[in-house]
């Protein structure tokens, strides 16, 4: 572990929790009808409900994970930006007022509203259940990655803290304090990171970004045929070498400690540069570059190999305005460390070595996505895939959906649409500048890109590392939340009250909704748990593709052709689904988690979209023309 | 039995026409999204042409997509906003909807 723990993070951890919960208490004694405890009883202000959709959807996964993508592959990260805030024009433009006049409680409303059907019913609120579940594993990553640095706990704890604090949240007032935490929290998200991203560019750009920044040595060597033969340096004597490709890598010993170096060049003479590295040994002892945790050898990262400004080479940069500051990163060379595991007998060794990067590379695509050098047809359709998926996604997400019924009338879920936009969009133009802040400051930790933003508010202090852990942590909380009500709505009044018709009072679909809160929160613990240490907005990327192709189809044909029948929807909500999944679980990215070859996978593609998005249209197409005869519409009330 | 709204709304007069006008915006920026995916995939090298202060097509774009969004959202409210003054009679309800909180 490289970070330690700061009283004041865990203060204004503490207060932010007891406030937070103040705010259910609150809530909770005024929640008592079903409209109240899933849809805040329709009363919530247009401006309010703008702002809690921002944090209801600016959750770990932009946060965390967009800025740590940035911070690792530079533009590439920024592109989920783009895509996210893209899909709201969906949302704004195509869905936003049809829904809110066709539905109640839950978005199976309003896709039920002309049929009263029961496989709709069905359907719908398993797609709810699923796509919430899959937003909700990173949300729950997230969370355990942020509790390491701010309480010093272990990721597991971290999971279940936030499982615990969202279940009592939401199971105590629902849509109501759902709503305020999340006005709250995204509010402070946006101020915050306004502050960061002011303190960043004012700070300007330097080749070391701080004093204590570690100063990674070379040392020379004579090289015999393809071996490192010996080293200029009486304090090191060679241990061993691992070579892969055009990579070659020496392992030194030192007073008994073993460190990893990369053969390189350095002005026409062979030399070994100093990297970074984690050995789980043959017993199963974690040592970092060749330490034990204690001893905080796992140095932070990123700085800037080469800062050239007007054509000159220069150490530091000072006012600098928002333009500049990403035309001298343009201009200049960043050195990212790239990864690459091995086996060293017994040992499993993970290296990341010093990877000089010209600005040029790191401002447009094709670090992460392949869709430059290196590419394929499959790693360019795959890039389309997930673009596709973004841009449909935001759409079909339920737990955004719902809060279309918090506000009284169409005309306010407009409004409330439009500053969800500009606050979003906002502070997704913020990412890219926290994003690449974290890559040239030396604050990486290569083990979790998810930490990126916070470590980099820590470079600028420990108080406003605590103040935006603490708001990182709120994230977490804030979009929990919105998918825990989701998902107790379609348990308590999709599948009990209107599916298998249980004829529950008012009173009991609050009770049987909170309790559904209890169980979807347990099981978003465990996930959390399982698939620690994966990026979180890659997570989030499968939970859009997901929602994009078993809820999109069926609202937007709903809205525009006169055709489709209530089967036609079941059906294709039920074929997006499970072409959406298999295809994800099929994939290379799956394969790896497996631990098997993802060059083996059976599907090469790891986003699903650009097939079970088609697919799902289609079915609802067929199925809709082959049974017109069975359509019959039961007029809506009102 | 099936159910009512959340809140009761009035009819909306305005409605076909917001959606005409909604689905057209939809459609610009839909293709303006389609051409930045292109570019990205078939010619992404195209993505490091410095195009404006300083930045590239890349960051441009980027940023353009973003507050292009913001932009036809406040146009689209403000044209809405206009025809409901205009087609709902307070008689019809919508109008009055709107203060119904």
């Amino acid at each position: 572990m490289i970070y330690s723990v700061s009283p004041l993070a865990i203060i204004l951890f503490v207060v932010f929790v007891l406030f937070v919960l103040g705010i259910s208490f609150y809530f909770g004694n005024k929640t008592k009808s079903s409209a109240g405890y899933f849809a805040a009883g329709g009363t919530i202000h247009w401006g309010v409900n703008g702002i809690a959709f921002a944090g209801d959807y600016l959750s770990a996964a932009s946060f965390l994970g967009i800025c740590g993508m940035i911070a690792f592959s530079g533009y590439d990260g920024f592109l989920y930006s783009i895509g996210y805030l893209a899909g709201w024009v969906v949302a704004l433009f195509v869905v936003a007022e049809p829904l809110k006049r066709l539905g109640k409680f839950t978005f199976t409303d309003a896709l039920d509203s002309k049929f009263n059907n029961k496989g709709i019913q069905l359907m719908a609120a398993i797609s709810t259940l699923i796509v919430s579940i899959c937003y909700l594993i990173p949300q729950m990553v997230g969370a355990g990655a942020l509790v390491k640095p701010l309480l010093g706990l272990p990721h597991w704890t971290g999971v279940i803290m936030v499982g615990a604090i969202v279940i009592f949240i939401v199971a105590t007032a629902g849509m109501t304090s759902t709503t305020y935490v999340q006005f709250i929290k995204g509010g402070l998200l946006i101020v915050f990171s306004t502050i960061l991203t002011i303190y960043l560019v004012s700070n300007g750009l330097a080749k070391k970004p701080a004093e204590d920044y570690h100063d990674f040595k070379t040392i020379p060597v004579a090289v015999s045929g393809d071996s490192v033969a010996t080293v200029e340096s009486s304090d090191y004597t060679l241990a061993g070498e691992f070579k892969k490709g055009d990579l070659h890598f020496v392992k030194l010993e030192k007073e008994g400690i073993n460190s990893w170096w990369k053969l390189g060049e350095k002005d026409g003479v062979a030399v070994l540069e100093e990297t970074i590295s984690k050995t789980v040994t043959g017993d199963g002892n974690v040592l970092y570059n060749g330490e034990p945790q204690e001893a905080r050898k796992f140095f932070q990262v990123g700085h800037i190999g080469k800062l050239v400004k007007d054509g000159k080479e220069v150490d530091k940069v000072d006012g600098l305005n928002p333009f500049s500051y990403l035309s001298t990163i343009e201009d200049s060379e960043i050195i990212r460390f790239a990864d690459v595991p091995f086996k060293d007998g017994d040992d499993s060794v993970t290296v990341w070595y010093q990877n000089p990067t010209p600005g040029t590379t790191i401002m447009r695509p094709g670090l992460k996505f392949k869709v430059d050098k290196g590419s394929t047809p499959w790693s360019k359709l795959n890039f389309i895939s997930l673009m596709l998926a973004l841009f449909f996604g935001t759409a079909a997400l339920p737990h955004i959906l719902i809060r279309y019924y918090t506000v009284p009338s169409q005309r306010d879920a407009r409004k409330s649409t439009i500053v969800a936009i500009a606050a979003i969009g906002f502070f997704y133009i913020l990412t890219l500048f926290m994003g690449l802040g974290a890559m040239t400051n030396g604050v990486l930790d290569m083990e979790s890109s998810n930490m990126s933003a916070p470590l980099l508010a820590k470079y600028f202090g420990v108080g406003l590392f605590s103040i935006i852990s603490a708001i990182a942590f709120a994230t977490v909380l804030g979009t929990v939340s919105g998918l825990i009500v989701a998902s107790s709505g379609a348990v308590a009044h999709d599948l009990m009250d209107r599916y298998m018709n249980l004829k529950l009072t008012d009173k009991g679909k609050v009770r049987a909704g909170k309790i559904a809160a209890v169980v979807v929160g347990g099981i978003a613990i465990l996930l959390g748990i399982l698939f620690k240490g994966m990026n979180v907005s890659f997570l989030v990327g499968w939970a859009f593709a997901v929602a994009a192709s078993a809820n999109l189809p069926a609202i937007l044909m709903l809205l525009f052709w006169k055709k489709t029948t209530a089967q036609g929807i079941a059906y294709s909500i039920l074929v997006g689904i499970v072409s959406a999944l298999t295809i994800i679980l099929l994939s290379p990215d799956m394969y790896a988690r497996y631990g098997l070859d993802p060059a083996t996978a059976l599907i090469p593609l790891g986003n699903p979209g650009i097939i079970s998005i088609p697919l799902s249209f289609l079915t609802l197409v067929v199925v809709s023309l082959m049974t017109q005869k069975k359509r019959k519409d039961v007029p809506a009330e009102a | 039995m099936l159910h009512g709204e959340a809140v009761k709304l009035g009819k909306d007069e305005s409605a076909a026409q917001k959606s005409k006008i909604g689905l057209i915006l939809f459609g610009v920026y839909a293709l303006i999204y389609a051409g930045f995916v292109a570019i990205n995939t078939l010619a992404p090298k195209t993505m490091g042409i410095r195009v404006f202060l300083g930045l590239n097509l890349a960051v441009v774009y980027g940023f353009g997509l973003i507050i292009l969004a913001i932009v036809m959202g406040v146009a689209y409210n403000h044209y809405c906003t206009k025809l409901e003054d205009r087609l709902n009679k307070p008689e019809t309800g919508n109008a009055k909807e709107e203060g119904d909180a």
